[in-house]
């Protein structure tokens, strides 16, 4: 399994560390518990210290280089082999090789009778010779308090085991000594005092009939290490514990995006998208369409060649792939292609811890691009409130730190002001979506809100949300004098606003015929005033003609006259 | 490991783990001879095995605590830890009866 070591506490110089292998709390502890030294994990029955032990030993011998010797002192060596098997520890595989070897010491009182002075030498013996038969680096006591049980003389008993621990780290080798939980300290029989350097404290506990395991790593001398409670999980991959809190706001962000899956949404989120291992709540009441939208996602990320784990808490997966079919989502492609991988948990079954720490370790599997979470309210619902946001908080930073972009739904109930205050992790989220029913005209329709878009100039404008065959749209709503129209009302609105349009066409065409009318009419009485203005020319040169052909006759005739009564023949000065 | 002698009949047959010659280790081996050869008389076989030398044999035979005295014979095994100081714990953990002192 590949992990990326996210330190909670930095190594630390001087303390070398035995790494444990254990996803989660080798970052916790910095790297592992103390090299050369004994730690203490208690705990009450059943919290899986013993495995937590077998598991040490196990990727020491497998993984590290590091031969280990288990003493138990209360399950036979068959049993301890067997009980692993299921997670896939070959440890007789491991004692052929020489890398393991198993002592089970068994003490029973009744048959020990005790007279006068003696010591545990016959352990020391035991236990020496089986690490220098393997060249031993690690060495697990599990649970060598049942040594008290079996041998009365505690005065003597006490004073052995703090040779034992000495001797060990004379030895050099990393022990892992586990206790019974006791009354008002750490184990019943006080080992604390003993082994000072470092304790890991198991619980198993149970809340409303659900159980959740923590650690503690309740001191760790000369390192620093996470000091808060992490819940863990066994199941049928082994331990991992989830140190995700702190983690913190150091990681890196990105400035690159990745789309919803909804073009016009990405519209509204200046054209481009969310940020890639940004954290997307989207909050709506039921029947709102948000597993519609988180399906969407999910199916854009595998369309883009990533991948991305469906945290499914209320519906089968089945069922979702059926439904998303509906609006044309092909999700079973994408999970037989590998890239899509569902998760079905009922959020009831395992607390909240649990659950998180599932997720936590099928992200660090899995390695999705983005993680869809549906819904978030099942998990807010699976633990108390203030757990519930410290571990949403853990889960926000861990996926962030990751770069994996998450999208979670969440139930809310009542109005958009209700569901507002009603959320209690919308501060931990980048960018939050609101989807809302409004019921007018006798239909309820779906409207979404941009709420909030960390980092980018978003769109304010609220959409109608309308789920098609072809997936999800968002259309422009009108804002008419009663507020936002959709659905029918948004219709009958378009349709008036396509008449209208249609109206003012017609209604331009004519003026412009109009004008033409208008301006050929006036260029006619133009034509007209100009035939006319000829007309007016011509007759004027006519009366000029006729008038000097008038005056070139009466000179003539006066000529003529003139002759006629013999006047002399002068003609006139002209 | 020490063969196990054949003891005599009703005898015992007793092992004694030791680690090195500690105080301890003598005062039990010097304690539990005195004892047999004072109530078991030619009834007896004892072997004295060194875990120091044949350190395998503490897991092999369940030895956690030394001195560790066990009653092989007669049945059921009998464990005795400690010096073997206390004579009279000795013989109860044995199952010895007092009275049948020798000579």
């Amino acid at each position: 399994m590949h992990t990326t070591t996210i330190p909670l506490a930095k190594p630390t110089a001087g303390i070398l560390k035995a790494k444990t292998g254990i996803v989660g709390l080798d970052e916790l502890t910095g790297g592992g518990l103390p090299a050369g030294r004994p730690t203490l994990i208690c705990g009450a029955a059943g919290c899986g210290k013993t495995l937590m032990a077998v598991t040490f030993l196990y990727n020491g011998a497998a993984r590290f280089g590091e031969p280990g010797v288990f003493m138990t002192f209360e399950e036979r060596p068959d049993d301890l082999v067997k009980n692993v098997v299921s997670l896939n520890y070959d440890l007789d595989r491991l004692i052929k090789d020489n890398k393991l070897a198993i002592d089970h010491v068994h003490i029973e009182r009744t048959e020990i009778e005790e007279t006068g002075e003696y010591d545990l030498e016959g352990l020391f013996i035991r236990l020496g010779y089986a690490i220098d038969r393997i060249g031993a680096k690690r060495v697990v006591l599990d649970t060598i308090e049942a040594l008290f049980g079996g041998l009365s003389n505690e005065a003597i008993l006490r004073a052995e085991l703090r040779r034992l621990f000495e001797w060990l780290k004379d030895k050099g080798v990393t022990a892992v000594i586990t206790g019974e939980r006791g009354e008002g300290q750490l184990t019943r029989h006080g080992l604390e005092e003993y082994v000072s350097d470092c304790v890991i404290l198991l619980d198993h506990r149970v809340q409303e009939h659900i159980t959740t395991r923590r650690l503690r790593v309740v001191k760790y001398r000369g390192s620093a290490h996470g000091t808060n409670e992490y819940p863990f999980l066994i199941d049928e991959t082994g331990i991992s514990v989830m140190p995700v809190t702190s983690a913190g706001l150091d990681h890196g962000v990105s400035d690159e995006r990745i789309s919803s899956g909804i073009r016009n949404l990405d519209e509204m989120l200046e054209g481009k998208g969310l940020f890639r291992g940004s954290s997307v709540l989207i909050s709506g009441m039921a029947g709102s369409g948000k597993s519609s939208i988180a399906a969407q996602f999910a199916d854009s990320v595998c369309r883009d060649g990533g991948r991305c784990i469906y945290f499914a808490l209320e519906e089968s997966p089945a069922q979702i792939t059926r439904n998303m079919r509906s609006i044309g989502l092909d999700l079973q492609k994408w999970v037989d292609l590998g890239r899509l991988r569902f998760q079905a948990h009922r959020p009831t079954l395992f607390g909240l811890e649990t659950h998180l720490a599932t997720i936590h370790r099928d992200v660090q599997e899995f390695e999705p691009a983005a993680v869809v979470i549906d819904p978030l309210s099942s998990l807010l619902h699976a633990g108390d409130k203030h757990d519930a946001q410290a571990m949403i908080l853990r889960l926000v930073d861990f996926l962030k730190a990751r770069d994996v972009t998450t999208l979670f739904t969440n139930l809310t109930h009542g109005n958009v002001e209700h569901a507002m205050t009603d959320m209690q992790v919308s501060s931990l989220m980048d960018t939050w979506l609101l989807l809302y029913n409004r019921e007018s005209n006798g239909e309820h329709n779906r409207e979404l809100y941009l709420i909030k878009s960390r980092g980018m100039a978003h769109s304010n404008q609220v959409r109608e949300f309308v789920m098609t065959r072809n997936g999800i749209e968002l259309r422009d709503v009108y804002v008419g004098p009663e507020g936002v129209v959709t659905g029918s009302a948004r219709l009958a609105q378009e349709a008036r606003e396509r008449e209208r349009s249609l109206q003012e066409r017609q209604d331009a065409e004519r003026r412009t015929q109009e004008f033409a009318r208008r301006r050929r009419r006036l260029e006619a009485q133009i034509e007209e005033l100009q035939a006319q203005l000829a007309d007016e020319q011509t007759e004027a040169q006519i009366v000029a003609a006729e008038t000097a052909a008038r005056d070139a006759q009466a000179a003539d005739e006066r000529v003529r006259m003139g002759e006629s009564r013999k006047v002399a023949a002068r003609a006139p000065k002209r | 490991m020490v063969p196990a002698q054949a003891p005599p009949d009703n005898g015992y047959n007793l092992r004694l783990y030791v680690a090195g010659q500690t105080p301890k280790s003598i005062a039990a081996i010097a304690n539990i001879r005195k004892l047999c050869d004072e109530y078991l008389p030619g009834r007896y076989t004892i072997a004295i095995i060194d875990l120091m030398k044949d350190p395998a044999l503490a897991q092999h035979h369940q030895i956690v605590a030394v001195p560790t005295l066990i009653r092989e014979l007669p049945e059921p095994i009998r464990r005795i830890i400690g010096d073997l100081s206390n004579t009279q714990r000795v013989l109860l953990g044995l199952d010895i009866d007092e009275p049948r002192k020798a000579v």
